[in-house]
């Protein structure tokens, strides 16, 4: 695209090749980390709460709470504001700013987990499943699958924040974006590289690996690992075994339903826009509140998932 | 009833058997009584409780949830209890969570109409997987992949010598077992059984490999028929007497001719068989009696039971199971011909000089009834469990394999209302490990309404996974499949074949873990 404007850097929001970009700086920074040349010919940055005139338009960045540098898109144009959430959550998350309601005429929201199963339970009950389980296996490696960008660090964050001050062992895969949120002003404590770790070294520790590790060659190397997977996916029993974890951690970086419902009920749109997800239910629960809303479908997004995490759904980016 | 839905939260996604074992043991070893006790008892099956039925349970989320997003959830979730688990709308302030003793003490007294608003009390109070574990154990559908043996084997690494030491003392307790862990605790002494009325773990014999015929003294060993009936204990002398299938099950109520002649004072093991005329009738007769809650006068004068007795363990209160065979066997005849019980016999030696003169009376079996020989030590005590070496098991030949259900298939015509075409497979070693079933034929079979309907249940409740019109099971049940001839072949993933396979009979009392394997079903190919 000549122009975009990115609200994330997940891969299936931030894409290489786009001519200008104008995004919040660690945006930008996780997009030149992934792509470097190719992220763009041109960035601009714009700070959460500055605006910018694009042709008329009054353009803004808003926190989002879903990643490091994630924000909503707030648009202006003679009186009438537009609001794109991106991907969002509305907890707190130690790793990047948290939501920030922007009331609007018409609100986009995401709905990856647009379905009242959801409901995400409390991060810090899910990383005290990974230390009981520590204690039960103290021989066995505990291999914690996360997504590469965000996840990863937000269960560092909560596993120092529960008191585990080990090293933890990371998978080469995630140190970069690791060392990037460490030069944010992020503290994870002592991190070592998996790779290259004897196996016997790796007895009950944590190990952190992007999902696609789980079950793959590369887990050999930690002999008969405890598998566990943080994903909001988690919730629902046959995903899990679909994974093959052995220890689900239900710990997502997107709004669960009543996150979802919260939010479209602040907002106080009179308009809703649902996409990215299970639109239809978000849609019959907005429209029996009385609000406007319909499913917006997006053009290749099934693809950038199936990159994302390997497989045509189950991607939570 | 947190620790319990957590410790089956994740059994349910434990798939060693070891890390199964560690589980249970730790929870066994840290709950108080009587909730370890609860827990064991819902483990083990032998928890009773006025169960709900999955319809109230849809009512009653019906009630909170609109039912066109409850449709949608459970269109995606795949499983009523964990859909209403996980939708069921939370109340800030609700109840307090209950207990497991809370559960089961309340619900044993419930009526199936009070149970409902009961289960909504505590749904509200619990969390998701407190609500998704107590919606199993009310629908009676717990399924965590823990057999009543291995959660016997966890408990016994709180303190006994081994699994056989708990089976001794199991069947004379009830839940919540709190003698059984003041015991394995070393807080008390061992639980007194009562012998007139407790079941004692049968000893099990071993497959024959023909290979290691040579390496056994032919004098050493007694023969015996190996009768196609059920296995059973009979334990008499107490208030009441009772009859018991292999796995310790009291199948009594279905035999009340069987209990009417035991009045006498013994344990004895045999077999039990239909037996018209004096002769054995077919096992499908034996099939017509079980499972029965009540026995009509008519199936009783048309299908005679009848116990065939190969040992004897308990005589008056003394235990005879440290005696040689040969002593027990001599004390089983005295005992017989005193007591003369009716419907019994007892089961004949079968005198040979060496192992070809006893091969060639097996390879002459035709008689109906006789599913192969059983060869036992002189010298063997009666042990629990399925000791290597004093017992074996020399089935005749016929080509028949012991298969696992694997997926079921609605039939067509009259049979289109059930699952009645069955795709079944033997175990072998798996790549990763572990051990995996393979398909090595599909076949329907052609037995009774009744048995087709009870077959289609159990399919229906162990359903783990479907693709259309074809449901996937868990691996439970055990198919004897009788077939003309075996070849190799790429259709199934076993590389075999069978011609004409039919269903021979269902073996609702094998465990599946006992079911063939790969190698036994390649021995029988043909060529
Ligand atoms: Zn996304
Ligand atoms: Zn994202």
């Amino acid at each position: 695209m000549p122009r975009a404007l990115v609200t994330h850097g997940h891969a299936d929001h931030a894409r290489p090749g786009n001519g200008a970009v104008l995004a919040t700086p660690e945006t930008l920074a996780i997009m030149q980390a992934r792509y470097g040349e190719a992220a763009w010919r041109e960035q601009q940055a714009l700070a959460y709460g500055d605006r910018l005139e694009v042709g008329g338009v009054s353009v803004g960045l808003a926190p989002a709470g879903h990643v490091l540098g994630s924000a909503q898109a707030v648009l202006e144009w003679r009186g009438c504001r537009v609001v794109v959430s991106g991907d969002y959550k509305r907890r707190p998350d130690p790793t990047c700013a948290g939501f920030e309601v922007v009331p609007c005429d018409l609100f986009i929201t995401e709905a990856t987990f647009g379905l009242p199963v959801f409901r995400h339970p409390d991060d810090g009950a899910e990383i005290a499943k990974l230390l009981a389980s520590l204690a039960t296996y103290p021989e066995r490696a505990h291999l914690v699958g996360a997504y590469s960008l965000g996840k990863a660090q937000r269960i560092l964050a909560l596993i120092r924040q529960a008191g585990y001050d080990k090293p933890i062992y990371l998978h080469g895969a995630l140190q970069a974006l690791t060392r990037l949120y460490e030069g944010f002003g992020l503290d994870f404590g002592a991190l070592l590289p998996a790779t290259g770790a004897a196996k016997a070294e790796l007895a009950g520790e944590i190990v952190l690996a992007p999902p696609s590790s789980l079950t793959d060659r590369w887990s050999r190397r930690l002999g008969e690992p405890v598998t566990a997977m943080a994903s909001g996916w988690m919730r629902v029993r046959a995903r899990v075994r679909q994974r093959g974890a052995e220890l689900p951690l239900v710990i997502s970086d997107h709004a669960d339903w009543d996150e979802l419902t919260r939010t479209i009920a602040e907002v106080e749109a009179p308009e809703v826009w649902v996409t990215h997800g299970n639109e239809d239910a978000l849609v019959h629960h907005a429209t029996q509140q009385g609000i406007a809303a319909r499913a917006l479908a997006l053009v290749g997004r099934g693809e950038e998932e199936q990159e994302q995490d390997g497989r045509a759904s189950g991607a939570e980016a | 009833m947190k620790d319990f839905a957590t410790l089956l939260d994740r059994l349910s996604f434990t798939p060693q058997r070891n890390g199964k074992i560690r589980l249970l043991a730790e929870h066994f070893r840290n709950a108080p009584d009587p909730n370890r006790g609860y827990a064991l008892a819902a483990l083990t099956g032998t928890l009773e409780l006025a169960a709900a039925k999955p319809a109230q349970v849809r009512a009653l989320v019906e009630s909170r949830v609109d039912p066109q997003l409850f449709a949608w959830s459970y269109d995606y979730v795949g499983d009523l209890a964990e859909t209403v688990a996980l939708i069921w709308p939370e109340r800030p302030g609700a109840k307090r969570p209950p207990d497991l003793p809370d559960v089961v003490e309340r619900l044993r007294l419930a009526s199936r109409r009070e149970a409902p608003a009961i289960l909504e009390t505590w749904l509200d109070g619990l969390d998701a997987t407190g609500r998704w574990a107590l919606l199993k154990l009310i629908t009676g559908a717990l399924r965590v992949g823990v057999s009543a043996r291995l959660a016997k084997t966890a408990l016994a690494e709180l303190g006994a010598p081994d699994l056989a030491a708990i089976e001794e003392v199991w069947h004379g307790l009830a839940p919540p077992y709190e003698a059984l862990f003041a015991w394995l605790e070393g807080r008390a002494a061992r639980p007194e059984v009562d012998h007139r009325s407790a079941f004692r773990p049968l000893m099990l014999a071993q497959p024959l490999e023909a290979a290691e015929l040579p390496s056994l003294d032919p004098a050493a060993y007694r023969a015996e028929w190996k009768w196609d009936g059920i296995r059973v204990q009979l334990v008499a002398g107490g208030e009441t007497p009772r009859l018991f299938s292999r796995s310790g099950d009291d199948i009594g109520r279905a035999f009340p001719d069987v209990l009417e002649a035991m009045r006498f004072d013994a344990v004895l093991d045999g077999e039990l068989l239909v037996l018209r005329d004096g002769a054995v009738a077919p096992f499908n007769d034996l099939q017509q009696r079980l499972n029965r809650k009540t026995v009509t006068p008519k199936l009783l004068r048309a299908q005679p039971a009848h116990v065939r007795l190969y040992d004897i363990l308990f005589e008056a209160g003394e235990d005879l199971r440290a005696l040689p065979f040969d002593e027990r066997r001599a004390r089983l005849e005295a005992w017989h011909a005193r007591e003369a019980p009716a419907r019994s016999d007892l089961s004949p030696l079968v005198p040979f000089e060496d192992w070809d003169a006893l091969a060639a009376l097996r390879a002459g079996l035709r008689e109906q009834g006789i599913e192969g020989l059983m060869l036992k030590r002189a010298d063997s005590a009666y042990e629990a469990g399925r000791p290597k070496g004093p017992w074996f098991k020399w089935k005749r030949d016929a080509l028949i394999l012991d298969t696992v259900l694997m997926y079921a298939q609605r039939g067509h015509g009259k049979r289109s209302s059930y699952y009645s075409d069955y795709t079944f497979g033997v175990w072998r070693d798996a790549d990763e490990g572990g051990v995996e079933l393979v398909p090595v034929g599909k076949a329907y079979f052609g037995f009774t309404d009744e048995e087709m309907r009870r077959l289609d249940k159990w399919i229906r409740d162990n359903t783990v996974e479907r693709f259309g019109p074809v449901r996937a099971v868990k691996p439970g049940l055990v198919l004897e499949v009788a077939f003309d001839a075996l070849h190799r072949s790429k259709r199934h993933k076993s590389g075999l074949a069978m011609r004409f396979p039919r269903v021979s009979r269902i073996r609702w009392d094998k465990p599946a873990n006992e079911a063939d394997w790969l190698a036994a079903a390649e021995a029988l190919l043909e060529g």
